[in-house]
């Protein structure tokens, strides 16, 4: 592990447990499977996939809301040992913030914007007094864009990107070193999704944070990310710095999620990978590779073998027994 | 003569603080075996001016229009008897929501039944054969076994293709497409679109594809109209749209796209809000974001210049990405980032 990572995990892994009923065996569901990486201040790392392939669940242990089943996550270099049901330390609690995808849903209507800015504060600095607690509430409005005569006024007076916004503010109000965002923009109209990243990216210089930026948008990714993990099923099936596994994807489900994205070019027509069928059940997931039933390139073997996350050369992993025939296929067809 | 003919669609709606005029002013001409995308942002009315074409909004919406004509029939006319004979049949529609769109009581094979009972009539047998003609058409594996599915027990993507199942049952001339594939995934998005592209093309049938997704816009439409606050800014082929908008909006909506921002530190932004219902400026609805406003656009509303193909809803439409307003000379000085669609990704 680098000494200066602000947030390692290293294999992990969360399982949720069905209870069985008349009618149903009970079963465990693989939400997430060995995750490993490393986040650096200042850095971005994207989280990309489709529904159900635990982008969620990562962010939910990422901000210690649940513990992992297995597996050693690391913050500002203190391990998190967490037990099922336990709080984690406030200290810790503290680094790593989360945004979510609505900002209707995740602001409460009964509260002021400046009370809902204040109250971290109140629980985590008991030492400030309500002036102090007011003038840092303002100050943080005027970093996130707002205006100080917003401060009173309640969520339901503010428009989608507004509301995103003072999301972010109190977000920020405990010093955070690492933000999670969990599709932060998805829910935003193109014109207002632009202001909303481009403040994310101010924020970030500003005060050196580290993001995990989960989304399904694969151009917003490709603008903002420093490294991406490509998610299927739970398991992390390519990692490495965006750039690389933009321009050369290598896992077949990488270069079948990049090619099904649309792009605003109506000039341009590619050869799509193309993918048969839906994501399976996490209740009766196939056996070996997970991605095989939907994959061009599986073999027998795949059915057989769930290959692990191996490197390819020293920036990217892949998770895949053909990923030197997909390579070579993608390089032709792209 | 088109087969879509609609000119000057207006719809109000009364609310406790008077009229909003939701839509006002929308032309739109669909010739047969035509792909049309209408696009917009959310409160653009792109959904709103589409409804009223169905037919399908409340008694609350006031619907006025020069014309309104579907092959030649004025549906301003109609009998609501009549129009319910068209809506549904010849012209039909599929919505956001898969899942909330389909009678969570009844099959799939019931509600497809229902449409063909309705409109083409036959017997029990013949429906039943062609309900599973139609779910295989539309690519459900083992139809068999899906036409007596209800419709939890299927995933977003099937329930979507059901419905594209039901709304192609009466071999419909238009079909319309309420943003189809916003709730789903993007390989499962590939597919949908792929599948009502295939469809359109075996059947000839002319489509409209509502969304706001610009990447769907280029890859799937010939013709695009841009909406904004519920005014139609502009009509153009997709290829021009995407090379010469002739709106500022369209420009500034077109330049927000992470993918066309090239390697610029930061996106370039539309300041400002989509209008409400409380808040619309005066003159051009678009003044208060647009960067070529001057003092004319804050006082006096545009209209389509009679020449302007593109129907331009603006005072000074772009030429090649180059705005006459008197207002552009300043507005790149302060800005020299601006008509940032110029600069061509790599």
């Amino acid at each position: 592990m680098s000494r200066d990572a602000v947030l390692s995990a290293v294999n992990l892994t969360r399982h949720y447990q069905i209870k069985g009923s008349p009618f149903s065996k009970p079963a465990t569901v693989k939400a997430l499977n060995e995750a490993t990486f490393e986040l650096y201040p200042g850095q971005t790392l994207a989280v990309v996939g489709e529904s159900g392939c635990g982008k969620s669940t990562l962010a939910r242990v990422l901000t210690m809301i649940e513990p992992p089943t297995s597996g050693k996550l690391t913050i500002s270099g203190h391990e998190v040992s967490l037990k099922e049901g336990q709080r984690p330390p406030a200290a810790l609690r503290r680094e790593v913030q989360i945004i979510f995808q609505n900002p209707y849903g995740s602001l409460n209507p009964r509260k002021t914007v400046a009370t809902m800015l204040e109250e971290p504060l109140k629980l985590n600095r008991k030492e400030m007094s309500a002036a102090e607690r007011r003038e840092a509430a303002l100050e943080m409005i005027a970093k996130v864009g707002l205006r100080p005569e917003h401060a009173d006024r309640y969520p339901h007076m503010f428009s989608g990107g507004q509301r995103q916004r003072i999301a972010i503010a109190r977000a920020l109000m405990l010093n955070p070193k690492i933000l999670v965002l969990d599709e932060p923009v998805s829910a935003l109209d193109l014109s207002i999704q632009a202001q909303v990243l481009n403040l994310l990216a101010d924020l970030q210089e500003e005060f050196g944070l580290a993001y995990v930026f989960i989304s399904h948008d694969l151009s917003v990714v490709r603008r903002i990310a420093d490294d991406v993990i490509v998610m299927y099923f739970g398991q992390p099936v390519e990692t490495g710095p965006a750039e690389e596994v933009f321009t050369t994807p290598r896992h077949p489900y990488t270069q079948a999620l990049f090619s099904a994205t649309p792009v605003a070019d109506p000039n341009r027509r590619r050869e799509r990978v193309h993918l048969k069928g839906e994501p399976p059940s996490p209740l009766a997931p196939p056996p070996g590779c997970p991605f095989a039933p939907r994959c061009h390139l599986a073999t027998e073997e795949c059915t057989q073998l769930d290959p692990p996350l191996d490197p390819v050369n020293d920036r990217v992993a892949v998770a895949c027994i053909h990923v030197d025939q997909a390579a070579a296929k993608y390089a032709v067809a792209g | 003569m088109a087969l879509l003919d609609i000119e000057g669609l207006s719809v109000r709606f009364k609310t406790s603080s008077g009229l909003f005029a939701a839509v006002e002013g929308v032309d739109i001409n669909v010739d047969r075996g035509e792909v049309w995308s209408i696009v917009g942002e959310s409160g653009s009315g792109k959904s709103v001016s589409m409804l009223a074409t169905m037919g399908l909004l409340p008694w609350t919406a006031q619907v006025t229009a020069d014309k309104m004509a579907f092959d030649g029939q004025d549906l301003q006319q109609l009998s609501s008897r009549q129009r319910r004979r068209i809506v549904g049949g010849e012209m039909s529609m599929i919505f956001q929501e898969p899942m909330s769109s389909l009678n969570p009581c009844f099959t799939v094979g019931t509600q497809i039944d229902e449409m063909i009972k309705q409109h083409l009539g036959g017997s029990r047998k013949e429906r039943h054969e062609r309900a599973l003609d139609l779910l295989a058409q539309v690519g459900i594996p083992d139809p068999a076994r899906r036409i007596k599915a209800y419709p939890h027990q299927l995933s977003g993507g099937m329930s979507q293709r059901v419905m594209i199942a039901m709304a192609i049952s009466c071999n419909p001339r238009l079909l319309i497409a309420d943003e189809p594939t916003t709730a789903l995934d993007v390989t499962i998005q590939a597919q949908i679109l792929e599948l009502l592209l295939r469809l359109q093309e075996d059947t000839g049938m002319a489509l409209i594809l509502i969304t706001h997704d610009m990447g769907v816009v280029a890859e799937t439409a010939k013709h695009v109209v841009v909406q904004y606050a519920g005014r139609q800014v502009e009509k153009q082929d997709v290829k021009s749209l995407f090379a010469n908008p002739r709106h500022p909006y369209t420009e500034a909506l077109l330049s927000a796209l992470p993918e066309r921002a090239g390697d610029r530190d930061r996106l370039p932004t539309i300041p400002g809000v989509v209008p409400g219902q409380h808040d619309r400026p005066s003159g051009c609805l678009f003044n208060p974001r647009c960067q070529y406003a001057t003092e004319h656009c804050r006082e006096v509303e545009p209209v389509p210049a009679a020449d302007d193909p593109a129907r331009t809803l603006c005072h000074y439409p772009l030429e090649d990405g180059i705005s006459p307003s008197p207002a552009a000379a300043g507005a790149a000085r302060d800005n020299p980032q601006s008509s940032p669609h110029r600069e061509v990704r790599p």
